[in-house]
């Protein structure tokens, strides 16, 4: 009987092992793709091992294309434009591309295999995205549910941005994810602190890096996270800046604040801050220094749902309504916005309704 | 009763069609039916996989198991085998044919672990058929399976923008009309039998 079931166990593992064999043999024979190139822009060219996707191999020359899902193709975050040896369109891309986007060769990164030589254009700014190791050193709670994260640089030891722009943070696998996701938040600290960046983190209730970030994340842990990303930032001109912000949305404002008051910039700049009651606000005094350090600088919070007790002397409503008061001339304005989908939808709309010409207001898609 | 194999291949695309009679390969039946056109690549390649499968696991049912003495380990050894030449023959095409692997290799997977590809190799045991019946079978099979999803996808196809009571769209229609055509297979069922 033990005999009987060694021996069939024996040949069972005997045919298994036959086939496997062969496929690795096939593996190598036919999914071995040699030596491919991909031309980044133009200008640099990558000798990689055919056979994988583009996106991984970007990632093994530190090359980092922004995505959120690792390449599972359900984010569409990793697009670029391939101009040559991508294969064909492949269903799994359809549904992140719209029309346009097809007709300008866009790809998913993630879904396109490199079995040849592959030319590809990616914004100049992406040469500038790290993966960066960073030790926690201080997590302070600005609200009930927004905390801010100090991040201290390890590897490399500083970082070069423009203020406004985005990380990607990896939290790991831990108890409610079983792997490593990553999410955008941007940037809170001034690009003058290259040594460490800051950043505003909202709690949003279930999200897999927020709780990690909530209830796991401890003082003195190591993360990791890529970037600078995204083309938020402020634009060098004479214009007034109207910027418009919710929620955990201060971040990327705080940062262009800081460092356009370390510039002594004298344009007139309005910042508006939309929080629904009086315990969502934070860094208010903060920013009100600014109106008396910086030349032309107004600050003005308004909370959509006062409650009757705190008597809330300031504005109160939504934002758009102040527009009228604070923009002073439409045409010569560029607005600056950050926050929910929803909110930024209401806010372009009402600018718009203003005066203010579409191809000024500047805002991240994400969040 | 010896059967000759040219009866066999003419029965299983006819009178014994794997999916009309024994209900093999409902699932991708089902779900890749909505148009002719992938209908047709996956029928395609079913008919492929049926036919090398069946030669392969005659082969190593009557050189391996048999004189092994292991043949309770046929269900197991028919899955792996199939899911080896499947996942081969992918990596083959991608790499010498993109054109053929954009119609039909990305429907193989898909057919790893369809039964109707099992159910042949099975019935290729329990019917004791030799090697040139065997084959044919598998390869009459896959025709048959062909036809089969090629007929429902046309019906589906030409009854997309009729009125259907909620209850029964997609699935539950579908069900009714391979229902109806296993009818009418019925019809040719008294010509030959083959099990």
């Amino acid at each position: 009987m033990l005999i009987s079931i060694v021996y069939t166990i024996l040949i069972f593992s005997a045919i298994s092992g036959i086939l496997a064999f062969l496929l690795v043999i096939a593996d190598l024979l036919f999914a071995n793709y040699g030596e491919c190139t991909i031309n980044i822009n133009n200008k640099k060219e990558l000798k990689v091992k055919g056979g994988s996707s583009l996106l991984d191999l970007l990632n093994e020359n530190k090359i980092y294309l922004a995505s959120a899902c690792g390449g599972r193709g359900s984010c569409g975050f990793c697009k670029c434009n391939v101009i040559s040896g991508g294969g064909p369109l492949l269903p799994t891309e359809k549904p992140f591309l719209n029309p346009e986007e097809t007709k300008e060769n866009m790809r998913l990164a993630c879904q396109i295999k490199v079995k040849e030589d592959i030319k590809i254009k990616i914004p100049e700014d992406i040469f500038n995205v790290k993966k960066y190791k960073a030790e926690v050193k201080e997590i302070v709670d600005l609200t009930y549910d927004i905390k801010e994260l100090t991040l201290k640089l390890i590897e490399p030891d500083s970082i070069d941005f423009k203020a406004g722009q985005y990380v990607q943070f990896v939290a790991p696998p831990y108890e409610k994810s079983k792997q490593a996701v990553s999410r955008a938040y941007s940037i809170s600290s001034s690009p003058d602190n290259n040594d460490h960046i800051q950043l505003i983190i909202r709690l949003v209730p279930d999200g897999i890096c927020t709780t990690y970030v909530f209830e796991y994340l401890k003082v003195g842990d190591k993360v990791d996270f890529t970037g600078p990303f995204g083309d938020f930032f402020i634009r060098d001109t004479k214009a007034d800046m109207l910027f418009v912000a919710g929620g955990s949305g201060k971040a990327p404002i705080k940062s262009m604040v800081e460092y356009l008051f370390k510039r002594n910039s004298n344009r007139r700049m309005v910042y508006m801050f939309g929080a629904r009651v009086r315990k969502d606000l934070y860094y208010v005094d903060y920013f009100k220094e600014f109106e008396k350090k910086l030349p032309d600088f107004t600050f003005v919070p308004v909370l959509s749902q006062p409650t009757e007790e705190c008597e809330w002397k300031g504005k109160c409503g939504y934002i758009p309504p102040f527009f009228p008061e604070y923009i002073k001339d439409p045409s010569k304005t560029e607005a600056y916005l950050c926050g929910s989908p929803g909110m930024i939808a209401a806010v372009v709309k009402g600018l718009k309704e203003n005066g203010v010409p579409e191809d000024k207001i500047y805002y991240d898609s994400f969040a | 009763m010896e059967l000759n194999a040219f009866i066999i291949f003419i029965a299983a695309i006819f009178t014994s069609n794997i999916l009309l009679t024994n209900f093999l390969g409902m699932c991708s039946f089902l779900s890749v039916s909505r148009e002719v056109e992938s209908s047709l690549g996956l029928g395609l390649a079913v008919f492929f996989v049926l036919t090398f499968t069946t030669a392969i696991n005659y082969l190593v049912y009557h050189f391996i198991l048999i004189p092994l003495n292991i043949i309770f380990l046929q269900y197991i050894i028919f899955i792996i085998i199939i899911a080896a030449f499947v996942q081969l023959t992918e990596m083959v095409i991608e790499r010498f044919s993109p054109v053929l692997y954009y119609t039909l290799g990305i429907f193989l997977p898909l057919i790893t672990v369809n039964c109707a590809i099992l159910g042949v190799s099975l019935f290729m045991v329990i019917r004791q058929y030799d090697f040139l019946q065997s084959v044919l079978f598998g390869a009459g099979s896959g025709i048959g399976w062909l036809l089969a999803i090629l007929a429902l996808a046309g019906i589906r196809q030409r009854v997309r923008y009729n009125f259907v009571p909620i209850g029964l769209q997609r699935a539950g229609l579908s069900l009714i009309i391979t229902g109806l055509m296993a009818l009418g297979f019925i019809g040719f069922s008294g010509i030959v039998v083959i099990q």
